[in-house]
């Protein structure tokens, strides 16, 4: 019983990253339609840049800024310079390019970094709470985590809901036609939406990245499961995709814990092959689903 | 007399391509004699390496989808001859089996993500790249966990002479698996099959309301993709004796898409230049690292950063890959070739089956050309 309550609790926790991943993807298919496959290697980039600040005698709030900031202009950049061209492109050739893209950055990774793994530091303890005697599995590093993902989530739907940029870049992703001959630059809207897309996805990074360690392969099942949650709450629903996060989060922590690490990119794959054949349209959106 | 039989080859899909998997098997025999072993062993990987990108490069140009997964579908074929092998299995039941145990697990795969559109089979197989490897080390006792599978290298006939080298045998019997991908392939691609998966890709409802039932099309091309993946993954234990989760990593999935990408994606001669390009290239940047001294890191990671800079420069600029650059300059040629013999022997017969793979190729820039069956005259 212990064990189910600490890996409920363990859940919850990875459940706040891989919210952040998804919320990440979820941003980037709204604003262009493209599901960013460089997300996993883009995040560890950032992360590296951060171990880099904080190896070289930064604090760790320093590197957690630079690692955020890094993914603001990297996100950005690779909107303007690579995807602007494919966006109206068959939908294949974006797959295609952010596939590239992950290869490049992971092999570039490699190159300045090598390939071992290295630690990074957390942000607060890792030693679990004490009550009544036992030791829970959650730290207080985990409630960090989930404070800062329940922050960022909240930020970010006061930002589309309530603010006139988050409406202009509302519109610039549903009608952008409408958008421009409303006076919106719908060029620059997009570039701010992968840039936002991409700071959420280096918060995770460095979240994430204490407990998996941090290697140019490292995140991939991390992007996985982030997909895998963004799916399941429809794609196109930013708090479909902390649910689905939170549903992946506490999946995966039953499946590592009672039967190992190695197969939970295989859960998250049965989960997925689930939800594509019950429900294909997510549990949050209203795309149409289409028959066999 | 002559120009008669060559309509006849020209009219008969299957005749055409009896003849070329019989003009290309020669070729292949006459390398094989003449290569040292370690060519020959380059050629057998080629081979290999051509039954996936081959079978890829039908699923993204065909039916418009892409697949991450060919690595794992590849590893799935490599144990399953492994296991055979060693069951005692002859090797031509084995690698059937490999075909059909790749089918059963790409079938349902190609069921569940063909009900919706866009990115969600690449996500699919990428989660099935990236998991599979590690059920060889949830049954280590069963697919021999890390230390993977070995098997005896295949003996070459009695018949060939005791000095017959070893290499060559496992260059042939890669060869022959190619060729065979090949011929079902280039049939399938040429037949109503492919015309149905091409008019799936370009136009969904159109094709809808032709009657053609599109998620079945297009889970047909992702089991004859897996099935082809399989066989090479077959091959690759043949040639290296060896079945590891660390040969089928993640990487080798996206080094798989940059060959067909770089080849010339929905082409099947693409493919062969793709797997030569898979082949050659890690020599050519080893030697090129050697040559200027960089660090072990950074030459260990060249080969991975060509693919993935090669990958977005095509996208961006040359979508049509090297293939398309042949077809060029063989579109340049061949009108003042024809103006200068008078025109006539080129059959429009030929226009439709060649048409074929064209439109993939130029798909991908964006600009949706007719077929250019439809665009150029009649030649005859």
């Amino acid at each position: 019983m212990t064990k189910f309550i600490d890996l409920t609790l363990n859940g919850i926790s990875t459940g706040a990253i891989y919210a952040a991943v998804a919320l990440a993807l979820v941003l980037i298919w709204r604003s262009t339609r493209i599901v960013n496959f460089a997300q996993g290697a883009m995040l560890m980039f950032t992360t590296f840049i951060a171990s880099a600040v904080i190896s070289s005698g930064g604090s760790y709030v320093l590197g957690f800024v630079v690692a955020l900031a890094s993914g603001f202009v990297l996100g950005g950049v690779v909107e303007r310079v690579v995807v602007r061209p494919v966006e109206n492109a068959p939908p294949l050739n974006a797959v295609i390019l952010t596939l590239g893209l992950y290869t490049l950055l992971v092999a570039i990774a490699g190159m300045i970094w090598g390939n071992s793994p290295r630690s990074f530091p957390a942000a607060f303890s890792l030693h679990g709470y004490t009550v009544g005697g036992t030791t829970l599995l959650f730290t207080p590093n985990d409630t960090f985590i989930v404070l800062v993902v329940i922050f960022v989530a909240v930020l970010l739907a006061l930002l589309f809901r309530r603010t006139t940029l988050g409406l202009r870049m509302r519109a610039s992703a549903f009608a952008p036609e409408v958008a421009r001959l409303l006076g919106v630059r719908v060029g620059r809207m997009l570039t701010l939406g992968w840039s936002l897309a991409a700071m959420v996805g280096a918060l995770a990074g460095v979240l994430v990245a204490p407990s998996v360690f941090l290697g140019p392969n490292s995140f991939d099942p991390i992007l996985i499961i982030g997909f895998v949650a963004a799916v399941l709450g429809g794609l196109d629903s930013p708090p479909g995709a902390v649910v689905g996060g939170l549903v992946l989060g506490l999946a995966t922590s039953y499946v590592s814990g009672y039967e190992g690490d190695a197969l939970v990119p295989l859960a998250a794959l049965v989960i997925l092959m689930l939800v594509l054949m019950l429900r294909p349209t997510g549990l949050f959106a209203a795309t149409r689903e289409r028959r066999v | 007399m002559i120009r008669r039989a060559r309509g006849v080859v020209r009219a008969s899909t299957l005749l055409r391509s009896l003849a070329l998997v019989v003009v290309v098997g020669l070729v292949l025999l006459f390398l094989s004699n003449t290569f040292s072993a370690y060519r020959d062993l380059q050629l057998a990987e080629a081979a290999y390496y051509f039954c996936v990108l081959a079978g890829l490069t039908v699923l993204a140009g065909s039916s418009g989808q892409v697949s991450l997964g060919h690595g794992a579908f590849m590893a799935v074929g490599a144990y399953t001859v492994a296991k055979l092998a060693n069951a005692g299995w002859a090797l031509a039941p084995e690698l059937a089996a490999a075909v059909v145990a790749t089918l059963i697990i790409g079938i349902p795969m190609g069921v569940a993500c063909s009900r919706l559109r866009g990115p969600y089979l690449a996500g699919a197989t990428l989660a099935f790249a990236v998991g599979l490897p590690a059920v060889a080390d949830k049954f280590p006792a069963f697919l021999g966990g890390e230390n993977g599978l070995s098997i005896n290298p295949p003996t070459p006939p009695a018949s060939l002479g005791t000095t017959f080298p070893l290499e060559r045998w496992e260059a042939w019997i890669a060869c022959i698996g190619a060729l065979i991908v090949l011929f079902v392939l280039y049939n399938l691609t040429h037949s109503g099959v492919g015309r149905a998966l091409r008019a799936v890709r370009d136009d969904e409802i159109a094709a809808s309301l032709a009657g053609l039932r599109i998620g079945r099309w297009q889970t047909l091309a992702f089991a004859v993709s897996a099935a082809a993946a399989g066989l090479g993954g077959g091959l690759l234990v043949v040639v290296t004796q060896l079945a590891t989760p660390g040969a089928f990593p993640l990487q080798l999935s996206l080094t798989l898409l940059a060959g067909v990408v770089i080849g010339g994606l929905g082409s099947l001669w693409g493919a062969a230049w793709g797997a030569a390009l898979l082949v050659l290239l890690p020599n050519w940047t080893n030697d090129v690292a050697n040559s200027i001294s960089l660090s072990t890191n950074v030459s260990h990671n060249l080969p991975i950063a060509v693919y993935g800079a090669v990958l977005i420069v095509a996208m961006l600029m040359w979508p049509s890959g090297i293939q398309g650059g042949v077809r060029a300059l063989v579109g340049a040629v061949r009108p003042a070739l024809a103006g200068r013999g008078g025109s006539a022997g080129r059959s429009s017969t030929e226009r439709g089956g060649n048409a074929g793979d064209v439109p993939a190729g130029d798909r991908e820039a964006g600009d949706r050309v007719p077929e250019a069956g439809t665009k150029t005259p009649s030649g005859s």
